[in-house]
């Protein structure tokens, strides 16, 4: 608990000194809002309703990507872990994947999605379901044998053993593939609509910037900050309970 | 080595694919296999392309230099001082998740259009999961290691080099590999967002300009150069732990 | 609770006696593991018959392939000759009324106490209210009442043992095998752990086989004891024990016993010690 409360001052301290030198001037307007600024800018543009197509339309572009992440990873993860020929070909690969900047693939999808939230969702995906087929594939390994052994003295059915052994044992596992596509999901979304769009939080927040509409930007940029730390919380809160039935 | 032809396969099935769709689609979409390298052995033959890519990569030994540098040091610290570290974690991590270009802007008005821009936004990419790494490989480390250098009377620095740092080894080059890839991934996209030099750079101009071959050109030479260091640090790790 | 037949002789035999009713039976089982460069033979020819009702112990050097021998019989995996019958029947899968306690913890960390206890009666479609009676038994019989609510990562490695045996034992097996259940506990709860056995073997009067490397466990708790010899794994002898029904650790103080494990060890150290010397171990 008391970790909890420093953590907070910790926070509070430093958003307090932003506001501080902000306020002074040592930080320029040019530069950056206060932050007590931002949440008021942020106030106005989510009354005004003027970046609402925006947000609904990033907001939408992540879901999608999470839940198609999710989904492929996990059976993707399903049809590798069942094929240990194929894993052992792939496993090189998957390690160095993450050395690869996926950004550099968008044109292609450009050309084959056509510029828009298809492509964009691609490239998010692109980022976000290889944590999911590694987290799959970690929650398999890790089944103890002893498990199945026991499913087996049960006389369960392959599908029985599958749901009710399997998969609960793997969930902690699949959980931590489900936090980190929400986060590649995240980046993948905005990073694009950033650099290469025309709709979205990413790119209202560019847009933003090169008409030094300085305002309009540090809202959006809080609107992202806030609701990523507020999705990270939940998100950690639910692992913490299910790591804390896992023993061995 | 059977495992080297598996990947092999796999590898070749790709280029199969990628040649397989080339020809769905056609050149205007996707260039073929043999078109990319053809472009960027030509690419590779100007003097200008060179000029780019020397621009990126001084950005990104910059960067990551800073993020190796910072996040070590930084993570010993944090996993030394259980409190610090407790405290700072989840919001490292919070940190680590948020996408941060949309802090892009605000590297841009502090540091203006150039090179200090790029660096700075690859090391908040760098840095902070070589921070998470070496600091859970100092948590996770086994206790009975330091109490057997506390029985062998080894002095501070002895323990330091001679047992803690080949026991926590292999957890900081994870978080290295990590940390080069997502420093790289930020130089690149600082460039590409604002920049007058560099591969990103090039990578919008083509974009805008519609030349295909040219982005794929890029593209190939960016994933070959990101996979081979891994695979590099990856062999070293291994060599490293005999495993 | 009487040390029985204290100083009386230890029987030896190198047949093992005609059992009056043979519960489950092994005949010229072996094991051949194909690895990639070589065969292993791990285990056999084995010919063994347990009484029923009978507690019997297996004790063998590490890697003789006891661990084999009870996999054979659980259904759980099969030999490349000979036949292991359960009731009468060949086995061929896990047979009906055969329970398995094993070395390694196996209770499901996402249920608490009771549902694990409660899963295999749930899978076998048992009516609800037998569920709960049986399942309140084996929760108060193995000493886990305060703890029904709690999830096994909150407990201790026994009382996790204790809610795997509580789980086999809901089942009502005729048969139960144990592998090594106490492997992974320190001494003292070992002994307790195996007077909590003794009870529930009198309570059931199922036959019982235990798989263990600890000598003492073998000579305290069971009828009979048969000793493997190293790969491949067959038995060198059987001991019979000679104890009365109504049994408990306090028997560890008693000269019988010692000339039980005495007996096991002048066996047991010449196969240890080829395993030594062969560098295996």
């Amino acid at each position: 608990m008391s970790e909890k409360w420093l953590r907070l001052i910790v926070v509070a301290t430093m958003i307090l000194l932003v506001e501080l030198l902000c306020r002074v001037g040592v930080i320029p307007r040019m530069v950056m809002l206060a932050p007590s600024q931002m949440v008021v800018e942020l106030a106005e543009i989510l009354r005004t309703g003027q970046f609402s197509a925006d947000i609904r339309t990033t907001f939408t572009n992540i879901a999608i990507s999470t839940a198609l992440s999710i989904v492929l990873g996990f059976v993707a993860g399903l049809i590798i872990y069942s094929l240990p020929a194929l894993r052992h070909a792939l496993e090189p690969l998957l390690a160095s994947y993450y050395a690869v900047p996926t950004f550099v693939f968008y044109p292609i999808f450009i050309t084959l999605f056509g510029v828009g939230s298809a492509s964009i969702i691609a490239i998010a995906v692109l980022l976000a379901v290889v944590s999911m087929i590694t987290a799959t594939l970690n929650g398999l390994d890790r089944i103890p044998r002893v498990l199945r052994k026991t499913a087996q003295i049960y006389r369960m059915s392959r599908a029985k053993t599958a749901l009710l052994v399997e998969l609960p044992a793997t969930l902690p596992y699949l959980f931590t593939g489900v936090k980190l596509s929400v986060a590649y999901s995240f980046i993948g979304v905005i990073a694009s609509e950033f650099i290469l769009s025309g709709a979205g939080i990413g790119y209202a927040i560019a847009y933003a910037y090169n008409l030094f509409e300085n305002g309009h930007m540090y809202a959006l940029i809080l609107l992202v900050l806030v609701t990523v730390t507020i999705v990270n919380t939940i998100l950690n809160m639910i692992d913490r309970r299910l790591q804390a039935r896992r023993q061995r | 080595m059977p495992r080297l032809a598996g990947t092999l396969i796999v590898l070749l099935t790709f280029i199969l694919l990628w040649q397989g769709f080339h020809l769905l689609v056609g050149s205007s979409a996707i260039a073929s296999p043999l078109q990319t390298v053809v472009k960027l052995g030509s690419l590779l033959g100007t003097g200008e392309f060179w000029l780019n890519i020397s621009e990126t990569m001084r950005a990104f030994v910059a960067a990551f230099l800073l993020s190796l540098l910072g996040g070590i040091s930084l993570g010993i610290v944090l996993g030394v001082r259980k409190l610090a570290g407790n405290v700072a974690e989840p919001i490292l991590t919070t940190l680590y998740s948020i996408p941060k270009v949309v802090l892009y802007p605000l590297v841009l008005l502090c540091f203006g259009l150039g090179i200090s821009a790029k660096i700075a936004f690859g090391v908040m990419h760098g840095l902070i999961p070589i921070t998470l790494f070496s600091m859970n490989a100092i948590r996770q480390m086994k206790p009975v290691y330091r109490r057997t250098s506390q029985v062998m009377r080894l002095s501070p620095s002895q323990s330091a080099f001679t047992v803690i740092l080949p026991a926590i080894l292999p957890e900081i080059i994870s978080g290295v590999r990590l940390g080069f890839s997502l420093t790289l991934l930020g130089v690149l996209i600082g460039e590409m967002f604002a920049s007058q030099r560099g591969l990103g750079f090039l990578l919008t101009s083509a974009i805008n300009l519609g030349q295909i071959d040219t982005i794929m050109a890029i593209a190939l030479l960016l994933t070959v150069f990101a996979v081979s260091c891994n695979s590099l640090m990856m062999l070293f790790n291994r060599q490293l732990t005999h495993r | 609770m009487n040390p029985a037949a204290a100083g009386a002789k230890v029987v030896t035999l190198k047949q093992q006696p005609a059992p009056v009713e043979a519960h489950a039976t092994l005949r010229g089982v072996t094991r051949i593991f194909q690895l990639p460069k070589s065969t292993l033979h791990a285990l056999g020819p084995i010919d063994l018959d347990l009484a029923k009702g009978e507690f019997f112990s297996v004790v063998g050097p590490s890697g003789c392939g006891k661990s084999t021998l009870l996999d054979i019989l659980a259904g759980l995996s099969a030999p490349q000759a000979g036949t292991a019958h359960f009731e009468g029947k060949p086995v061929n899968g896990v047979p009906d009324g055969v329970g398995v306690v094993f070395q390694e913890d196996a209770s499901f960390p996402w249920l608490n106490v009771r549902d694990n206890v409660a899963f295999g009666l749930r899978r076998a479609g048992v009516d609800p209210a037998e569920i709960q009676r049986r399942v309140d038994y084996a929760i108060g019989f193995m000493g886990l009442k305060d703890f029904a609510a709690s999830f096994p990562a909150q407990l201790s490695g026994g009382m996790r043992q204790r809610v795997c045996i509580a789980r086999t034992l809901v089942m009502q097996p005729r048969l139960i095998l144990l592998d090594e259940p106490f492997g992974a506990l320190d001494q003292q709860t070992r002994l307790l752990m195996g007077d909590e056995l003794l009870r529930l073997w009198r309570e059931t009067s199922a036959t019982v086989l235990l798989i263990t490397h600890a000598l003492d466990e073998a000579a305290m708790l069971s009828d009979r004891v048969g000793v493997m010899s190293t790969r491949p794994g067959t038995f060198i002898d059987f001991v019979e024990t000679g104890w009365e029904r109504d049994r408990d650790s306090r028997v560890v103080s008693t000269p019988h016993f010692g000339d039980i494990t005495a007996r096991l060890w002048e066996k047991l150290r010449v196969e240890a010690l080829k395993i030594m010397s062969a560098g295996k171990s």
